[in-house]
């Protein structure tokens, strides 16, 4: 069953071409990987796909579930379960994290039409589910993002990842500025949430978080577009001998 | 709906807790429009006050007359006929509704994001409702616990008549008659108010606030309130109401004065929302308030919290005079503006006393195309050794079509003093937005949360019961200012 279908999509941001017709389907149950080197255009997908304004699609579509995506706004789409961890979480200063968190879980509850959670019981949940991630209570009381090293920017996109329960989830260079101690428990938080019914795409360099994180698929990008796709073994010829003899394959 | 369950048991057993208290006493009357001495006399007979109050307003009238209206404000707004407005009006019994069928539906929307509870929605659309609400049954119980401290707290009329000394030697002390066109206004026809005093050593066992919401159903256009607070004691004083409020009246000119002692500590809270007017600011409040406290004992303190969402135009400046050595006054706003809404607000701190200090922290965020001005002035007198000022000033706009002005006066006369002044106006990010929304927060909940972290270090002065009213008020007030 496919989830995500992208077709032919062109993007271009102050008139220069960004995406320059780039197809991608994902099933249920999937883990895709993306590699590619910097400036091919991985983030701005992942901001096409969250809807973020000024990343409207030239050319092409995107379903999502059979949906059409393009017209939904960035809180609709992430209703219907797309979630985006950041490459650059952004800082909330004054807001605190708890509150945040509780305001995005039980907005997502209502969504579902499920219990909203009484304060206590939500911290009592979220507690469990920040252990997990090896996040301490002192953190939660700090501000969203703000002042946070950046491994624990990603650990914490991660825990809201864990909290809202996407159907499909697109990992920008999560791993980067994390150690291997904190890659392993990102990359359990991960693994611990993946199941038949919903997929993930990984953004990364490094093959190293694909120890953890098992792809089905590798995706090469460049310049826009996907130029090659394989199975795992594909990212372990990237990670031996780079980009370079892709990119010339190609031209 | 499990909170509505809540509420509704909740007003069943406090009827029948207040079951006798019913009163239905209105007496309806009314001076003509305009202004002259023969008025101020007929409000001071009506207040049964003694003569020394009628002199002073009649003299406090007689300076007015040469007094000129002040324009330095960033306001503009048409010319007020002074000659066109009531200056006395008993309460008046508004028109009963039977129920909250009655009650405009956006009014009824309002309210229940708030979370106000259904009996107090119902006083406050002017529903007719059951004994419990009445007025004078609960603030009777308040009273009795206050006076068992020997706090006083009463209108300002009753104060007058029954505790004559205490207000004849503070009223006027902190803003004097003529210290703006309207306090002399005010001082000349005030009608309703505050007055509280505490004693020496007395804490004020309650937050001076739910009494004063049951009361306020027709606040006044000239509110006058004077609270005193002897050797240390402390009250937390909360004014005001999260849920919207219409008056007939659109000019208010209220005064406030604090006298702070030796030790003694003054917490003011004020959240305003006052009528805004319609998207071109139609209709809505002029509020021109003199806020003054004085902490004329050593290590006195007093605190000002304000949030400002109300009113078509706001001109105000909570200030404070730090006469007693090592005093502290602080100074916590947010104002918010949207539509067509101006404000003009800001504060003063004045440092006589050695080792005086002040803290000012506003924020001020504007919207759609209103006009949000901070206006602060920083006085070191001569002899305030070791004064000490932190100021932070910081401004959010949301929209391109606002503005927002930081306006700083500094004096400095000592040397060892030290002034700190920092300022910053940014963008609501879009960036920021992004990031909640795809999280699945809805613009509205999106501005909301950013903005309520923009004011983090304002709100978390307000009392607990009001604080989360007030941060839900912030997202209704910037509704539709973003998307
Ligand atoms: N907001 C922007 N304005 C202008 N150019 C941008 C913007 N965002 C990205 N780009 C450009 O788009 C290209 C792709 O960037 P990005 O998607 O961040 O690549 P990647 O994530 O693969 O490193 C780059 O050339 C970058 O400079
Ligand atoms: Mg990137």
């Amino acid at each position: 069953m496919p989830i995500l279908e992208i077709k032919n999509a062109e993007l271009s941001i102050d008139n220069k071409k960004i995406l320059k017709g780039l197809s991608l389907n994902v099933n249920e149950g999937e883990t895709h990987a993306i590699m590619g080197p910097n400036g091919s255009g991985k983030s701005t997908l992942s901001y096409m796909l969250a809807g973020r304004d000024g990343y409207e699609l030239d050319n092409g579509n995107i379903t999502f579930d059979n949906i059409d995506l393009t017209p939904l706004s960035p809180d609709e789409r992430s209703n219907l379960g797309l979630f985006l961890a950041f490459q650059y979480p952004v800082e909330l200063p004054g807001v605190s994290s708890t509150n945040f968190l509780r305001e995005i879980f039980n907005s997502r509850k209502k969504y579902l039409g499920e219990n909203e959670l009484s304060h206590l019981d939500f911290i009592k949940h979220l507690r469990k589910v920040a252990e997990n991630l090896s996040i301490k209570d002192e953190m939660l009381k700090r501000y969203v993002n703000f002042g946070f090293s950046g491994g624990e920017k990603k650990r914490f996109e991660i825990l809201q990842m864990a909290l809202l329960n996407p159907k499909i989830s697109v990992l920008d260079e999560t791993d980067s500025g994390l150690d291997v101690d904190a890659l392993k428990i990102v990359s359990e938080g991960v693994n611990n949430l993946k199941d038949k019914k919903n997929a993930v795409i990984v953004i990364t360099h490094y093959q190293r978080l694909l120890d953890y994180i098992k792809p089905d698929i590798v995706h090469i990008m460049s310049d826009g577009k996907i130029i090659k796709s394989g199975d795992a073994d594909l990212a372990l010829y990237v990670e031996k001998n780079g980009y370079s003899e892709i990119l010339n394959e190609k031209s | 709906m499990v909170a509505t369950t809540e509420t509704i048991n909740q007003v069943k057993t406090t009827t029948d807790k207040y079951k006798y208290g019913f009163s239905t006493n209105i007496e309806v009357d009314k001076a003509p429009k305009g202004l002259n001495e023969d008025i101020i006399r007929f409000i001071s007979q009506k207040k049964e006050e003694p003569k020394w109050m009628l002199d002073w307003r009649l003299e406090a009238f007689k300076k007015w007359k040469r007094m000129e209206k002040p324009n330095w404000a960033k306001v503009s707004f048409p010319d007020i006929d002074f000659q066109d407005i009531y200056y006395y009006a008993a309460p008046k019994a508004k028109k009963k509704l039977n129920s909250l069928d009655e009650v405009d539906p956006e009014l009824l929307k309002t309210y229940e994001k708030l979370g106000i509870p259904l009996n107090e929605q119902k006083m406050l659309a002017g529903v007719a409702v059951d004994a419990v609400f009445d007025s004078v049954s609960v603030a009777t119980t308040f009273r009795e616990k206050l006076s068992e401290v020997g706090v006083i707290f009463c209108p300002i009329s009753e104060a007058i008549k029954n505790h004559p000394d205490l207000v004849k030697k503070y009223i006027g002390s902190v803003v004097p008659v003529t210290d703006n066109y309207y306090t002399a206004l005010n001082s000349a026809v005030f009608t309703d108010g505050s007055f509280v005093y505490i004693p020496k050593g007395v804490k004020c066992p309650m937050e001076l606030s739910t009494y004063f919401r049951i009361n306020e159903k027709n606040t006044g256009q000239f509110e006058r309130t004077l609270i005193v607070v002897e050797d240390e004691g402390y009250v937390s004083y909360l004014e005001g109401c999260t849920a919207p409020q219409r008056d007939e009246n659109q000019l208010h000119a209220a005064v406030v004065e604090l006298v702070a002692m030796n030790n003694s500590q003054i917490k003011y809270s004020t959240v305003q929302n006052w009528y805004p007017g319609d998207e071109q600011g139609k209709g809505g409040i002029y509020n021109f308030v003199t806020k003054r406290g004085k902490c004329l004992g050593e290590n006195s303190k007093i605190s000002w919290t304000q949030v400002e969402t109300g009113s078509s135009i706001t001109w105000k400046y909570p200030s404070c005079i730090l006469m007693g050595d090592n005093s502290i006054g602080e100074f916590y706003s947010v104002a918010i503006t949207n539509n067509a809404q101006q404000a003009d607000t800001g504060t003063k701190m004045i440092h006589i006393g050695k080792n005086t200090k002040s803290t000012i922290i506003s924020k001020g965020i504007s919207a759609g195309k209103s006009q949000n001005t901070y206006r602060g002035q920083v006085q070191i007198q001569k002899g305030a050794y070791n004064a000490r000022n932190f100021t932070q000033c910081d401004s959010l706009l949301i929209g391109d079509t606002c503005s927002a002005h930081t306006v700083p006066y500094i004096n400095q006369h000592v040397s060892n003093a030290k002034v700190e002044h920092e300022a910053t106006t940014s963008k609501i990010s879009e960036d920021q937005l992004f990031y909640c929304m795809q999280r699945g927060l809805d613009t509205e909940q999106a501005t909301s949360m950013i903005v309520n972290g923009f004011c983090k270090e304002v709100m978390k002065e307000l009392p607990m019961e009001f604080a989360v009213e007030a941060q839900k008020l912030i997202g209704i007030s910037l509704e539709g200012s973003v998307g």
